[in-house]
C-alpha cells in the first residue's frame, strides 16, 4: 500500500515534466474534439493519431494517447446531447436522456452533468486501478507461456460468449485477425510464410496499424459518408445557454445523482476489464440499473439527469478498467487499448507483468497521467463547452478530407511502404462492406495485435509439453483460465440448447 | 442488391479466401515435427480452417433464413448513397495511385480540391487555403520533425533545395 503510493508519487514526477504535461493537455483537448465529432470515438482517434507519436519518447506517447482515450470518452457525450447522435457507440446510452434534456432547453445541465459524472467515474476507477494493478501484476509474474496463451484464449472467448454478435462472424473476425498477424516470416523456423499472391510487400508482415487505420479510419469514414448522405447532410443542433449562474445551479442539482454516478463508476470499471464488454455495454447496463434504482423511473427517457450521469460515469470508468488487463497481463480490455498495446510493442516495451518491474517509471507515469488527464479534461470540458458546440457546426465535408489525409499518411509512416497504404485501403473498403453485414471488427483488431504474442506462447507451451494440449489444463493458473475460456466459448451453444429444451417441454406435457 | 444477397456473396468470398489461406499455410509443415515442435504452418492453417467453418456456419444460417441480416430484403447500399461512397472510395484509390507518380504533394491537393469543392461545395477560397495549408503542415510535421520521407514521385527534384535548408 505504502509502496504503491510511493510509486504513484514517482509517477507524478514524470507527469509534471513540462513536456508530458503539455502532452496531456493536448491529448485531452484533441480527445474531446474527436469524441465530440459524430462517428469518431477514442478508437478512431488513437488509431489515426498513433503514427504522430513517433515524435516523442514512449512514456510521452502513451500518456498522450491515454489522454485522447480519456478526452474522447468525455467528448462523446457532447454530440449525444447536442445532436442526438452518439459521438461514439460508447455514448449511445447518453442520448436516451441527454437529448430530451437538450430539447427542453437544458443542454447545459446535461453537459455539465455528463462532465462531472465522467470525472467521478474516472476518479473512482483510477483509484481502483492504482490498487488493483500491482497485486494483479505480481500474481501474473509467475505466468509462463501456457498461462499467457490461456489468458488470450479467454480474451477471445469473451467476444464469442458475451459479445452479442453473430457467433460465426465473431469467430471469423478473431481468426482472420490472427491469420493476418501470421503473415510474413515464421518466427521460429525463419521461413517466409503466407506471402499472399507472392507479393513481396507481405514479407515484412502486416502491421496492426494498417488494419486498425484501415478499419477505424478509412472504413469508419466511409460509413460516416454513407450516414451523412442518408441524413441529407443536415443535423439538428440544439441551442445551449451557458452562464455562470446556470452552471452553479446545475452543479447543485447534481448532488441527488450521486448514487447513480457511483454505481455507474463501479459497474463501468469492472465491465471495462472484460475484453468483449467494455464501455458500450457498461454504459447501457449502468443506464438500466440507474433506472431501476431511481425513485422516479418513469422520468427516464424524458430527461432524467441520472440517465445522463450513470452511463457517462460508466464509460469513463470502463476506459480505465480496460487498461488494467492491458498493463498487468498484456491482454487489452478494449479495441483502443489493443492499439495502445500494439504501440507499446513498436516502442520496444513488452506488455505484461514484467512491465511493472522493468519499466516501472513508464507504468506509473501512465497511471499518474490518468489522474491528471481526468482533472484536465473536466476543466477543459466545462470551460470550453461553447467552443465544442461550435465544433459540431463544422461541416463534415471539411473534417472528412482532413481525416482521410491523416489516414493515408498514418498508413504510410510506420513502414514507409506504399504496399501498406494499398492494403489499408483494401481493409477499409472490405471492413466497411463487412460492417454493413454486422461482422464485428473489434475482435480482428484485437487479434492482429495479440497474434504475434499468442502464437509463440502456444508453440512454446507445446514444445514444453512435447505436443500435449493438457499443458493448458493441468497447471494451477492456466487450467482454470482455459476452462473459463472454453465455458465462455460454448456459452452460446448452452443457451441455444437450453432455449430449445424450454421450447419443447410444454409440447411434451 | 439486397442485404441477403450481399451476405451470401460475402460469405462465399470469405470462404474462398479461407481456402486460399489454408493452401498458403500448408506450404510450411502444418503438423508436429519430430524433435522440433509444431510446424510453422500449424497455427495459420488451423485458424484458416476455423474461418472456413465459420463461413460454412454463416451460409448454413443463410440457407435456413436465420438472423436479421440473412432475412433482410433491404437494399445493401441505397442507390442515392452509393454515388457518394463510390466517389470517395475511387478518389482515395486514385490519390494513392498518384502518390507514386506525382508524389504526395501533388496528389493530396488534388484530393482536397475534389473533396472540398466538388463533394462539399465549399468556396474556392476555403478550398484553396486548405489545399495548400494541409500539405505544408504535413511537410513540416512528418518530413522535418519526424524525418519520415513521404513519397514524391517525379516531384522529387523540386524538394532538393528544401532538404538543403532543413537537413
Amino acid at each position: 500500500m505504502l509502496e504503491t503510493i510511493q510509486l504513484l508519487a514517482q509517477g507524478f514526477v514524470v507527469v509534471f515534466e513540462p513536456q508530458n504535461l503539455l502532452l496531456i493537455i493536448a491529448g485531452c483537448t484533441l480527445g474531446l474534439f474527436i469524441g465530440a465529432m459524430p462517428g469518431l470515438g477514442s478508437v478512431n482517434g488513437v488509431a489515426i493519431l498513433l503514427p504522430l507519436t513517433f515524435l516523442v519518447p514512449p512514456t510521452g506517447a502513451i500518456i498522450f494517447l491515454a489522454a485522447i482515450y480519456y478526452g474522447a470518452m468525455y467528448g462523446g457525450a457532447i454530440s449525444s446531447i447536442m445532436l442526438g447522435i452518439p459521438g461514439a457507440s460508447t455514448a449511445v446510452a447518453t442520448t436516451f436522456d441527454g437529448r430530451p434534456l437538450a430539447k427542453q432547453g437544458m443542454a447545459d445541465k446535461a453537459l455539465i452533468g455528463a462532465a462531472v459524472a465522467s470525472f467521478v467515474g474516472g476518479s473512482i476507477s483510477v483509484v481502483l486501478f492504482t490498487f488493483f494493478a500491482p497485486p494483479l501484476a505480481h500474481v501474473a509474474l509467475v505466468f509462463g507461456a501456457p498461462e499467457e496463451f490461456a489468458l488470450m484464449m479467454l480474451a477471445f472467448a469473451t467476444f464469442v460468449g458475451l459479445g452479442g454478435d453473430d457467433i460465426f462472424k465473431t469467430l471469423f473476425s478473431i481468426c482472420i485477425g490472427l491469420v493476418l498477424s501470421a503473415v510474413g516470416f515464421d518466427i521460429i523456423s525463419g521461413e517466409p510464410r503466407l506471402v499472399l499472391w507472392d507479393i513481396t510487400g507481405f514479407l515484412h508482415g502486416i502491421n496492426f496499424l494498417v488494419l486498425a487505420i484501415g478499419v477505424y479510419g478509412i472504413g469508419e469514414m466511409l460509413w460516416t459518408v454513407e450516414e451523412h448522405a442518408l441524413g441529407g447532410g443536415k443535423s439538428m443542433l440544439s441551442d445551449a445557454t451557458v452562464t455562470v449562474k446556470r452552471t452553479i445551479a446545475a452543479l447543485r442539482e447534481l448532488v441527488k445523482t450521486w448514487k447513480a454516478t457511483v454505481m455507474g463508476s463501479f459497474l463501468g470499471y469492472f465491465v471495462g476489464i472484460l475484453p468483449a464488454a467494455g464501455a458500450t455495454p457498461g454504459s447501457l447496463m449502468a443506464y438500466g440499473i440507474a433506472k431501476q434504482m431511481s425513485s422516479e423511473p418513469d422520468k427516464f427517457g424524458d430527461g432524467a439527469i441520472e440517465g445522463v450521469c450513470a452511463p457517462e460515469a460508466a464509460n469513463n470508468a470502463a476506459s480505465t478498467g480496460s487498461m488494467l488487463p492491458m498493463l498487468t497481463l498484456g491482454i487489452p480490455g478494449s479495441p483502443t487499448t489493443a492499439i495502445l498495446l500494439g504501440g507499446m510493442v513498436i516502442w520496444g516495451l513488452e506488455p505484461g507483468p514484467r512491465l511493472f518491474v522493468d519499466h516501472s517509471e513508464f507504468v506509473w507515469g501512465l497511471i499518474a497521467s490518468l489522474y491528471a488527464a481526468n482533472l484536465f479534461t473536466l476543466l477543459i470540458n466545462i470551460a470550453f463547452i461553447p467552443v465544442f458546440i461550435k465544433v459540431l457546426k463544422t461541416p463534415f465535408t471539411i473534417l472528412a478530407p482532413i481525416i482521410f489525409t491523416l489516414c493515408l499518411i498514418g498508413g504510410y509512416a510506420p513502414t514507409q511502404d506504399m504496399h501498406d497504404v494499398w492494403l489499408m485501403i483494401v481493409f477499409g473498403i472490405v471492413g466497411y462492406l463487412m460492417r454493413k453485414l454486422d461482422y464485428p471488427l473489434a475482435p480482428a483488431v484485437l487479434a492482429i495485435v495479440l497474434g504475434p504474442l499468442a502464437e509463440p506462447a502456444m508453440r512454446q507451451s507445446l514444445i514444453i509439453s512435447e505436443g500435449s494440449f493438457m499443458i493448458f489444463f493441468n497447471r494451477a493458473y492456466a487450467g482454470p483460465i482455459m476452462v473459463a475460456a472454453l465455458l465462455l466459448l460454448f456459452l452460446p451453444l448452452f443457451k441455444m440448447l437450453y432455449d430449445r429444451m424450454r421450447a419443447t417441454k410444454p409440447a411434451a406435457e | 442488391m439486397t442485404v441477403r444477397t450481399a451476405e451470401l456473396l460475402m460469405a462465399l468470398m470469405m470462404g474462398l479466401f479461407s481456402i486460399y489461406l489454408m493452401y498458403k499455410s500448408a506450404e510450411l509443415p502444418i503438423g508436429w515435427i519430430e524433435e522440433e515442435g509444431p510446424g510453422g504452418g500449424l497455427w495459420p492453417f488451423w485458424l484458416s480452417t476455423i474461418m472456413l467453418i465459420s463461413c460454412g456456419g454463416i451460409l448454413f444460417n443463410w440457407v435456413r433464413k436465420k438472423g436479421a441480416i440473412a432475412t433482410s430484403t433491404k437494399v445493401y447500399i441505397e442507390s442515392h448513397v452509393l454515388g457518394d461512397v463510390l466517389a470517395v472510395a475511387i478518389a482515395l484509390i486514385i490519390t494513392v495511385a498518384l502518390f507514386s507518380f506525382i508524389g504526395i504533394y501533388g496528389a493530396l491537393p488534388l484530393f482536397l480540391i475534389f473533396y472540398l469543392r466538388f463533394m462539399g461545395k465549399h468556396s474556392w477560397k476555403l478550398t484553396g487555403t486548405l489545399a495548400i495549408l494541409i500539405p505544408v503542415v504535413i511537410f513540416y510535421f512528418f518530413e522535418i520533425t519526424l524525418k519520415i520521407i513521404l513519397p514524391k514521385g517525379i516531384t522529387e527534384p523540386l524538394f532538393l533545395p528544401l532538404y538543403k535548408i532543413f537537413f
